[in-house]
């Protein structure tokens, strides 16, 4: 059972060296080969989730193999609830966005394929390892395919934002694997057995300063990928410049690599210097979702716009995680996920508009709810989800983050509450911009076919479940929560006992 | 009966889902018969739950799965279906079945017949879900779902962008008061940990004083969220706009069922508010400005629809402010037979407006159009009740009824005023549109005979109009009082005061709708010679609450989001470009300074020492042999020296 995990990722990637070596000439085949590695993919991650039981405790899977034993780097990987949750997640957008890219990309399907699976490799490593080591290896693994697909098949100003792209995230990372450096030695020097072992770090005595910093660095990786306000700068462009199936990519599953870095690191590892760093980070958090809410309202470019609230949702999301509470941090992973699936779709929805029309410019759009009733059908839709209407998606979680939020601090939830208000301005303006009105330029509309159509109807369907019958999903969410809401009153209960 | 609450939501909700996945495959008769036969059943299951004793019994209760599951709060979709429920389900039923059936010849010729059904029905399972939900969550996701449809019902020609923007108008607009709302909830479950409504009012009663501060603060930003869906003051402007929808639209959401909402949300809150005296007040006070407000706006109305319009807006006005006075039954009392008049109106509004080419302008509709006597007679009737023709009118019972219990009230007097003011003020402007309407207005000969499937509708809402007030007659009259009696173990009693001045204030507002029908006809005759209301520029655009609105808020949002955009590129990207300059800067005097100054420079230097020596070298060889020869002497010389010394 166990091996799975290593399936997981090596699957994606002996499909890419694969389509490669065989099939470099033969775009055909290299389309149905990447869609065959992806879609087994997906099953066998609903064959983990099938056979995972939600009330296990702690980790459903582990792999544990010797790598470097000389420096204590482990093969280890782990799968509980979250990983779970966000496996599938990954596993389901990477056939999406190839069924988005077939015809949509014209030079070098197959390399174009061979990339899309490694990335795919490398996000599902991240999601899984549990070495810290090994976890810097697929966090910066993940980034060099991406690198490519925006510098390749990007558009007009590909190679600047794709270079940017690179900049801030290899920044960030660079300053957490400092930390991870300097988090090992002083374990390796306290216990005297020096390892990356995750779990072995996991109750290490840090000096007051040392630990504070050591979490920013870790901090500072993950914002730059989630991005939180300041360091958000990469992500407009990266977005509007990567193809439909980049931009999938991008928000629907790198994004969450640095909300997941927080939950799964960042808060275990230094759950005292987190704790006093959370007003901070709320703060970064609001001021994100307000300030993307804001420059959403004033693009024209779709592609941008939705760049933009992709940082106020991913503002919410750190909002529930330093809220820390049990209603916050249930709300944030299933708005991880929620976010995943509609901001997909609504890149998928501009890509298709692109193909036809050459132009992302809302401009240049209006009243094309008339001549493709699908496609203007499925955007409402979706746009009512990024809105947070009930019995959609984001609004469980929005709605479960605001709730815990309020318990810790009314400012933060109202503050944070109006971004919702804000959302709904932006997203109806952009709506009536793009569909509704008369039809201004009329290159020949055609509505939705099969294959766009199919893809879409199955992110619906997944808006619907998580809005209507979450349980499943938050079943499952249960334990990793309950974990991490422990270390908290640990903390609390510690000082206090330390002050008595 | 238990196991079929669901269908009461259930059933529009799975015609919509039908109409939306299926309807590609469904003509207009299926469809239309499909939405109308959903309603049906809604409607069925209602009166069947009637006929079981729902009435008398206890609350029927139905829990259809756990929709959230957190820790161990679990809220469910569940359902409850109390007294204040059934006067609301069987209103909103009710009158949708009517509707559905009055849309079948309205829409006959659109040929976006499926969003329309699909919407129409979404709105009426998303209506139903809200009165029925057993907590605020599903209360809330019933709240949102109306607001969508009426967003989609409202830009429903969306190829107009005016309508377009008023549906966006109408959801932003409420969405603000959605915030305040969705605030409430969560300061309640940050009290109580608990949404479920029977749990949270034991819980109120039992941990909250009376006028303690969290109590207000929640009742007033439930409050708020009401004032928003029900368009009161402030946030009333996205009213008038939303009659952009079809006729029926504005009948069914914009004066029976979604903008009551509010009223009902008061009304299922009460326990919270009754703890707070002075939020109770606000809900009154805001109630009679807003009687004031929409009253004297409808008065200088030109469009036919935009009169009933603010004339909702100020019907509403008189259920909040029987709510801010306690007497809960009689604002559902109202709100009960103010549906039925006012989408009476509406229907009867938009086919006469049909009838006559899309005509809105009463002034024209009135010199040119023609009518039919049957929607003479409605339109009568509708005017009639709206205006509360003393004992006839099911409007006069209703509205006696909240103005007798408003005397008593904290400030009672000075309410009761305006109330009284704000009746006769309806009784102006609804007779000033009928008089314009249909004095020397010519029969309708060229017109085709109205449809029969939009006559049953209005024949019944007419017949309802008139009667539905004989179930409670006013404080101190020989007749029946069933609806307070009914409702008292859920509202308690109301107070009125002394019977010798409720006979006098009765006599009062009795005698004012006559006399403003009166004043109407003499304003009707100098209005046909030109003569204008004072102020009536002010009155017809709303207090000019939509121009300081646009300028001041819906401006300012714009200019401070370009602001933002400004910041993001001035400051975050041209920082980024600064840093990346003073790079590129650094790197080229690197290149310029360092590499060329020092390290090729010194390179050179050393390269061109070398090459100076490896010159001077290679004079030495040139092929001499007597200076070999010597070289060789002296190196054996020096080679020899060094040796021996």
């Amino acid at each position: 059972m166990m091996y799975w995990l290593s399936v997981l990722i090596f699957l994606p990637l002996s499909g890419a060296l694969l389509i490669v070596l065989a099939w470099h000439n033969n775009v055909v085949m290299a389309r149905r080969a990447a869609l065959l590695f992806s879609a087994a993919e997906l099953l066998i991650a609903l064959g983990l989730w099938w056979f995972a039981n939600p009330g296990s405790d702690g980790y459903m899977y582990i792999v544990r193999a010797s790598w470097i034993p000389s420096m204590g780097i482990q093969f280890l990987l782990g799968m509980d609830g979250l990983s779970l949750l966000l496996v599938l997640l990954t596993a389901l957008l990477i056939p999406i966005a190839i069924l988005v890219s077939w015809h949509s990309i014209k030079l070098h399907w197959p390399v174009f394929a061979a990339l899309l699976l490694a990335t795919e490799a490398g996000i599902m490593g991240v999601f899984l390892a549990l070495d810290l080591i090994l976890f810097y290896v697929f966090w910066e693994l993940m980034l060099v395919p991406m690198y490519f697909l925006i510098g390749i098949w990007g558009h007009e100003r590909r190679l600047y934002a794709a270079y940017k792209f690179f900049l801030f995230t290899l920044t960030g990372s660079l300053l957490m694997l400092v930390s991870i450096l300097g988090l090992y030695f002083i374990h390796g020097e306290q216990t005297g057995t020096y390892t990356f072992d995750y779990f072995a770090l996991l109750h290490t005595d840090l000096p007051d300063n040392t630990g504070m910093w050591l979490m920013l660095g870790f901090f500072a990786a993950f914002a730059v990928k989630i991005p939180v306000f300041p360091v958000h700068s990469w992500l407009p462009d990266a977005h509007t410049e990567a193809p439909t199936a980049g931009s999938i990519i991008l928000a629907g599953l790198l994004l969450k690599t640095g909300a997941y870095g927080l939950l799964r690191f960042c808060l275990p590892l230094f759950p005292e210097d987190s704790l006093e760093f959370a007003p901070f980070a709320m703060a970064l958090g609001v001021v994100g979702i307000l300030y993307g809410a804001f420059l959403a309202l004033v693009q024209e470019d779709l592609k941008r716009l939705i760049a933009y609230s992709s940082i106020s949702h991913l503002g919410f999301v750190v909002l529930g995680i330093y809220a820390w509470n049990q209603e916050s941090l249930h709300g944030a992973m299933i708005l991880i996920l929620a976010h995943g699936i509609t901001t997909s779709a609504m890149f998928a929805i501009v890509g298709m508009l692109e193909e036809r029309s050459h132009t992302r410019l809302l401009s240049r759009m209006g009243g094309l709810l008339l001549p493709m009733p699908r496609l203007g059908t499925m955007l409402l839709l979706f746009t009512l989800s990024a809105m947070g209407m009930p019995g959609l998606a984001n609004f469980v979680g929005e709605f479960l983050v605001l709730a815990g939020v309020y318990q810790i601090s009314a400012s933060f939830a109202i503050a944070g509450a109006m971004g919702i208000v804000a959302g709904a301005i932006y997203l109806l303006w952009m709506y009536q911009r793009a569909m509704l009105g008369e039809v201004n330029e009329s290159p020949a509309w055609r509505d939705l076919d099969l294959r766009e159509l199919s893809v879409l109807a199955i992110l619906t369907i997944l808006v619907l479940w998580l809005g209507l019958y979450p349980a499943p999903f938050l079943d499952y969410l249960q334990n990793p929560t309950d974990t991490i809401i422990e270390l908290n009153t640990v903390v609390i209960t510690g000082t206090e006992d330390a002050s008595h | 009966m238990n196991q079929l609450l669901w269908l009461i939501p259930g059933a529009p909700i799975l015609s919509a889902l039908i109409i939306v996945l299926l309807g590609g495959f469904l003509r207009y008769r299926h469809i239309a018969v499909l939405a109308s036969c959903a309603a049906a059943a809604a409607f069925l299951t209602v009166l069947l739950a009637w006929l079981n004793g729902a009435a008398n019994a206890q609350p029927l209760q139905q829990t259809v799965y756990t929709w959230v599951a957190v820790g161990d709060w679990r809220p469910t979709v569940g359902l409850m279906l109390d007294r204040i429920s059934l006067v609301m389900v069987s209103v909103v039923s009710g009158v949708g079945l009517l509707i559905h059936l009055y849309s079948i010849a309205f829409m006959a010729k659109d040929n976006d017949y499926r969003r329309y059904y699909f919407f129409l029905n979404l709105f009426l399972g998303g209506m139903l879900l809200l009165v029925l939900a057993d907590n605020l969550l599903l209360l809330y996701l019933g709240w949102e779902l109306v607001g969508l449809c009426s967003f989609a019902l409202i830009g429903f020609w969306y190829r107009d962008p005016v309508r377009a923007s008023a549906g966006r108008k109408a959801f932003i607009t409420t969405r603000i008061g959605d915030l305040s709302l969705a605030l409430g909830i969560f300061l309640l479950f940050s009290q109580f940990n608990t949404l479920s409504l029977p749990v949270l009012f034991d819980a109120i009663s039992e941990q909250w004083q009376p006028n303690s501060q969290l109590a207000a603060i929640t009742a007033f930003m439930i409050f708020a969220g009401a004032v928003g869906k029900s368009a009161q003051i402030p946030l009333q402007v996205w009213l008038p706009d939303a009659m952009a929808g079809p006729s029926p639209v504005s009948a069914l959401i914009h004066a029976a069922t979604m903008v009551t909402a509010g009223v009902y949300l008061i009304a299922r809150m009460h326990p919270l508010f009754e703890l707070t005296p002075l939020v109770q007040w606000t809900v009154a006070a805001i109630g009679a400005v807003t009687i004031l407000y929409g009253a004297s706006s409808a008065l200088a109305q030109n469009d036919l629809k935009r009169v009933l319009a603010y004339s909702t807006i100020s019907q509403i006005g008189y259920m909040f402010l029987a709510l801010g006075c306690g007497a809960y039954a009689f604002a559902l009392f109202h709100l009960v037979t103010h549906a039925f008049f006012k989408s009476l109106l509406f229907l009867t509004a938009g086919a006469i407006i049909q009838a006559n080419n899309h005509e809105h302008d009463i002034h024209r509709l009135g010199s040119h159009g023609g009518h039919s006597l049957l929607m003479h007679g409605c339109f009568l009737v509708g005017a009639a009740s709206l205006a509360g023709i003393p004992v006839i009118t099911a409007g006069f019972y209703s509205k006696e009824a909240i103005l007798t219990t408003v005397w008593p009230a904290s400030t009672g007097q000075l309410l009761w005023v305006i109330a009284a003011l704000g009746t006769l003020v309806t009784s102006i402007y609804i007779f000033r549109t009928y008089f314009l309407l249909f004095q020397n207005s010519q029969k309708a000969v060229s017109i085709s005979p109205v449809n029969r499937m939009m006559v049953w509708p209005l024949f019944i809402l007419a017949l309802l109009s008139i009667t539905a007030g004989f179930v409670e007659f006013p404080a101190g009259w020989p007749g029946p009082q069933l609806w307070s009696t009914w409702l008292e173990n859920e509202f308690g009693t109301a107070t009125h005061p002394p019977l010798a001045t409720v006979y006098v204030l009765q006599l009062i507002a009795s005698l004012l709708p006559l006399l403003g029908a009166g004043i109407a006809f003499l304003l009707v005759r100098r209005e046909k010679t030109g003569y204008r209301l004072p102020l009536s520029d002010f009155l017809r655009d709303g207090w000019k609450f939509d121009a300081t609105y646009k300028i001041v808020l819906v401006g300012g949002y714009f200019r401070l989001a370009h602001f933002f955009k400004l910041i993001e590129s001035l400051l975050i990207d041209a920082m980024l470009h600064k840093m990346t300059r003073g790079y590129k800067v650094f790197a080229t005097y690197c290149r310029t300074g360092f590499e060329y100054g020092v390290l090729n420079r010194g390179l050179n230097g050393l390269l061109s020492g070398l090459r100076f020596g490896h010159a001077q070298l290679s004079t030495a060889q040139n092929g001499l042999l007597n200076r070999y020869a010597l070289m060789i002497c002296a190196g054996a010389v020096f080679l020899l020296g060094y040796w021996l010394w």
